[in-house]
């Protein structure tokens, strides 16, 4: 599972994305993440742009699993997606 | 993970609850769960001064949040779609009773502020009357309570009778 890249942008304060950083930890996966929430002017307009480009309603979570773009906790596409 | 004091959490989520089940609401079964969304509204309220909605996010500018204020502008019509609302703090009669599940549901709320500016309710135009309203008003037959949304609410606020005890009253918006 180590050759899977995942990047994850989240609210700090969002059950989903929560639950979403709890799956990727129980699946033993390395993945980067970003709190949103938490940043400030350009840093942060540049990660909602930046999430924006993959996912165009700017929802979170936002996961990135080699290129493929989740939105919102939908653990079955996740478990596929990592377990492949 | 937060500073909020376990007190005013735990004061907070009773008056949450009271407030829901006055207006014929319900708050997630899992206590745990809904705890956890009452715990992030309080550190939205903190940081932004309101309580705005803990799974989007926030510009900092109450004008610019104002759609997204817990209970947030999307809440009922993901209710009755989806029976949860975005954050499934609030969910259907159904979910509350688990006979259904609440899960992750796609987001409403249009990302530029253009388009959400065009979902409030607009005056009829002069002349239309009635027949100008933005939505449809329901009614409910059993203590008369008036609603202007697109779907009767679930439970009657006022008398908690169910949502089939509603009629439309005058039609507006997409009843036209
Ligand atoms: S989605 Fe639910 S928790 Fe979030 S603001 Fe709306 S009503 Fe509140």
């Amino acid at each position: 599972m180590a050759d899977k890249k995942v990047f994850l942008y989240a609210l700090s304060t969002c059950i989903w994305c929560r639950r979403t950083k709890e799956l990727l930890t129980a699946l033993g996966v390395d993945y980067d993440f970003v709190f949103v929430d938490t940043l400030q002017g350009a840093e942060k307009e540049k990660a909602v742009a930046e999430m924006a480009r993959h996912n165009p309603s700017r929802s979170f979570p936002t996961v990135l699993i080699n290129g493929t773009v989740i939105v919102g906790f939908q653990e079955a596409r996740i478990r596929e997606l990592l377990q492949k | 993970m937060t500073d909020i004091d376990k007190s005013r959490l735990a004061g907070f989520y009773r008056q949450l609850q009271r407030q829901a089940q006055d207006g014929g609401y319900f708050l997630n079964p899992d206590s745990g769960f809904a705890m956890e969304l009452a715990e992030s509204l309080l550190i939205n309220q903190n940081r932004y001064g309101y309580q705005a909605c803990p799974c989007r996010l926030a510009d900092g500018e109450r004008e610019l949040d104002q759609d997204i204020i817990c209970p947030c502008d999307y809440r009922d019509e993901d209710l009755g779609e989806y029976g949860a609302c975005y954050c499934a703090l609030y969910v259907s009669k159904e979910v509350a009773e688990r006979k259904k599940q609440a899960g992750s549901i796609p987001e409403r709320r249009p990302p530029d502020p253009a388009d959400r500016a065009k979902r409030k309710p607009v005056p009829s135009a002069p002349g239309t009357g009635l027949s100008g309203l933005a939505y449809p008003v329901w009614r409910c037959r059993v203590c008369g309570y008036l609603a202007a949304r697109d779907t009767p609410p679930g439970v009657c606020p006022v008398c908690h009778a169910e949502k089939d005890r509603f009629e439309l009253f005058m039609p507006g918006g997409n009843t036209r």
